[in-house]
């Protein structure tokens, strides 16, 4: 079934997911015998009630956005990138030991060279996957998760052998010339963790964007991604192609950890499991049907309900188990949005069922056929 | 035709919705209590919930029976707590805490102390409250306790209940806590026996009990018979393995921060052989009476041991001559007879 990209496609279809989301979730508090309403109103006025607040939520964006970027970018090359949080994470650890390394370098040197490391970091994590994918043909869904340990585990193992100050688990503050976290913007936000990476990611989106649609590379990642065999035919080469798009993608990853490392956290901490910006991330990426705009925006959303959730269990007594259902329950709607689709699909044009169409069981009900 | 059959769907979900809604909110009033925003405390967890069975529970527990006892309501103005999901909450979770006027904010565990200063530093009408870690400013109470002291007796109640001389110790993630425990441990069963073995191996994480089964199953085949676990959540994959073992020869579990005898029945009795106890709620009750009282004891650092009892051991299915000789090596220790390691590289 295609769907022709108009305004109510765009725009209807992810909001129309909200709102069963949030009517689920509603459902789900009554059972519980919470009131909804007021839990919706503290998970709005938590997210967006204040310059503390919104700032919280843009900073939980920030690195969503480039690791949802990253999976966007693989993924229209075909390649199923579940390596997000490990590529960020690694290089998340290459910006904190490169601001470390050298404390005595100005912003204006600092924090560009502890981004370029981190991105060619995530881009060499990623790189492996996509070389065994390239020349191999090995499955990237299975080294690409492997590869998720194998940097959680080591990079711990850095972290304590060679960052921890005393026996303590997480690595020394970076220096103050490379925090993106400044007390201009910490005053600005009354205290909350919004930092300059936010300028970063929204450059991105644009940069990608831009790079899929306008460049050549872009449009043989999309090539490749739709026939690798076409593609080859055509003359493009889908082996340099997957590397360059894998590259870009965990670069883009690596981007992301970096601003857990230079903003949020401002150092790196011993990590008991993968940081959640990478299936964050993908849920964002797939969210956004792979579109670099949606994903600004659907970043924001996934910020929104991640610290909006955590003010229901503070201003109220709903304990925080309900709102992560609540929460859950509105993103699988959203990401199930495949359903909305295909009502909004039916409601347009009714569509007569035809054998090459895939039929959910709701079309052959009877009451549908005879209206 | 098609499009009234979908409004319809809506229509019967909306209605669904509100006749669900007149049912429900007649039970959101639990407003018990009253409210004292001048005192009111709230507990941030250091990962997971309040439910760990382990260290933020006790936390939380000791909280809920110190807002009980000033008849307290459970909420804003009053006691609650924040779940932290990762590390990337402690700071919303402190900030929001701020924002709802708690006047009093409690970080259970070291993993808070940055989030910690931070906060404290930009709020310092707020007092705060670190558990296991020290914060040295005017407005933030550090406590921490001798776990070593504790793990200690929990070697002697091991050593002196090993049948096999081989006993083990299942760590949570290295750390300056844990190693404590381990350091503790090991001093109080080499005190008893210098010759029995102790296995040492670490989850590498609070929150994974599959891991702590396995390496615990690895131990009782190994002829372990008794494991101290010192592993959070991880710690109930011990006693998994432990109710899986017990079928064919006799083992025992020692459980940690709470009397963890739940955790060891099985249906031929119980194989919690003892816990150390971590009297995490009792601090912060004290805590949370003295900044009652006007006597928040800010900048300061409490230390509790077996001596204040903020450390003990319980006898729970301990033979009586075991809990004879952890008496005695507890008097020991309260008499500064023997100083308990705090660090495994400090052993002999």
């Amino acid at each position: 079934m295609r769907i022709k990209n108009t305004w109510i496609s765009g725009l209807g279809i992810p909001l129309t997911s909200i709102f069963l989301g949030l009517l689920v979730g509603a459902i789900i508090m009554l059972l519980s015998g919470f009131d909804p309403i007021s839990n919706y109103v503290n998970m709005f006025t938590g997210a967006l009630g204040s310059a503390n607040a919104i700032g919280e939520v843009l900073r939980s964006a920030t690195p969503l956005m480039l690791t949802a970027l990253g999976f966007a970018v693989a993924n229209y090359a075909g390649f199923f990138n579940i390596g997000l949080a490990g590529q960020a994470l690694v290089g998340w650890l290459a910006s904190v030991a490169f601001a470390n390394a050298f404390p005595g370098l100005p912003s204006i040197l600092i924090i560009p060279g502890a981004l370029i490391v981190a991105a060619l970091a995530g881009a060499f994590w990623s790189g492996l996957a996509g070389y065994f994918r390239a020349y191999f043909g090995a499955n990237e869904v299975i080294t690409t998760i492997m590869l998720n340990y194998i940097a959680l585990y080591a990079t711990n193992a850095i972290v304590k052998a060679y960052m921890t100050v005393g026996d303590g688990d997480y690595s020394k503050m970076i220096p103050k010339a490379a925090r993106l976290r400044t007390p201009f913007l910490e005053q600005l936000t009354q205290n909350s963790t919004f930092h300059y990476g936010i300028i970063l990611s929204v450059l991105a989106v644009f940069f990608i964007a831009w790079l899929l649609k306008k460049t050549t590379l872009g449009f043989e990642i999309r090539a490749v991604g739709m026939s690798e065999d076409a593609s080859r035919y055509a003359g493009m080469s889908p082996k340099r192609t997957i590397m360059a798009s894998m590259l870009i993608s965990g670069a883009l990853c690596g981007l992301g950890g970096a601003m857990e490392g230079l903003g949020n956290f401002q150092n790196i901490i011993v990590n008991t499991a993968l940081p959640s910006i990478g299936f964050d991330g993908m849920s964002v990426a797939l969210l956004a049907a792979g579109s670099p705009i949606g994903i600004l925006f659907a970043a924001l959303l996934f910020g929104t309900l991640s610290i909006g959730g955590l003010n229901i269990s503070i201003a109220a007594t709903t304990p925080p188990e309900i709102t992560s259902i609540v929460v859950a329950s509105i993103i699988f709607f959203v990401g199930a949005n495949y359903i909305i689709r295909y009502w909004f699909a039916k409601l347009r044009k009714p569509a007569k069922p035809t054998a090459s169409t895939p039929v959910p069981p709701a079309a052959t009900d009877t009451k549908e056929v005879h209206s | 035709m098609k499009i009234s059959h979908k409004l319809g769907m809506i229509a019967l979900v909306a209605v669904t919705a509100t006749v669900l809604g007149a049912c429900g909110s007649k039970q959101t009033s639990d407003t018990k209590g009253k409210t004292d925003p001048k005192h009111s405390v709230a507990l941030v967890t250091d990962g997971g919930g309040v439910d760990d069975k382990s260290f933020n529970q006790s936390g939380w527990e000791g909280l809920e029976k110190w807002g009980k006892k000033h008849d307290l309501v459970k909420g804003v103005g009053g006691y609650n707590y924040a779940q932290s999901n990762s590390d990337a909450d402690f700071t919303p979770n402190i900030n929001k805490l701020i924002q709802a006027k708690y006047a009093m904010i409690v970080g259970t565990g070291y993993k808070l102390v940055s989030a910690i200063t931070k906060a404290s530093k930009a709020n310092p009408d707020t007092k705060f409250l670190i558990i296991d870690d020290v914060v040295n400013r005017k407005n933030v109470a550090s406590v921490t306790f001798k776990d070593n002291e504790g793990a200690f007796l929990a070697g002697v109640a091991a050593a002196k209940t090993t049948k096999t001389n081989k006993v083990g110790f299942v760590g949570g993630m290295h750390s300056e806590v844990i190693d404590r425990f381990e350091a503790g441990f090991r001093q109080g069963v080499a005190t008893v026996n210098p010759k029995i073995e102790v296995d040492i191996q670490y989850v590498g994480d609070f929150s994974k009990p599959a891991i702590g089964q396995s390496l615990a199953s690895a131990m009782f085949n190994n002829n372990v018979d008794v494991i101290y676990h010192a592993a959070g959540g991880s710690g109930a994959g011990v006693f998994s393995a432990a109710k899986n073992v017990i079928k064919s020869k006799k083992v025992w579990v020692i459980g940690v921060d709470q009397d963890q005898t739940a955790e060891g029945k099985y249906s031929g009795g119980n194989l919690t052989l003892t816990s150390t106890i971590k009297g995490v709620g009792t601090a912060i009750n004290k805590v949370a009476d003295a900044a009652m009282d006007g006597k928040f004891p800010g900048g300061k650092t409490t230390v509790y041991g077996l001596k204040e009892n903020g450390v003990s051991l319980v006898k729970g299915n301990m033979s009586a001559d075991a809990w004879k000789s952890v008496q005695e090596y507890k008097q020991q220790i309260i008499d500064g007879k023997i100083t308990v390691a705090e660090k495994p590289a400090d052993l002999k």
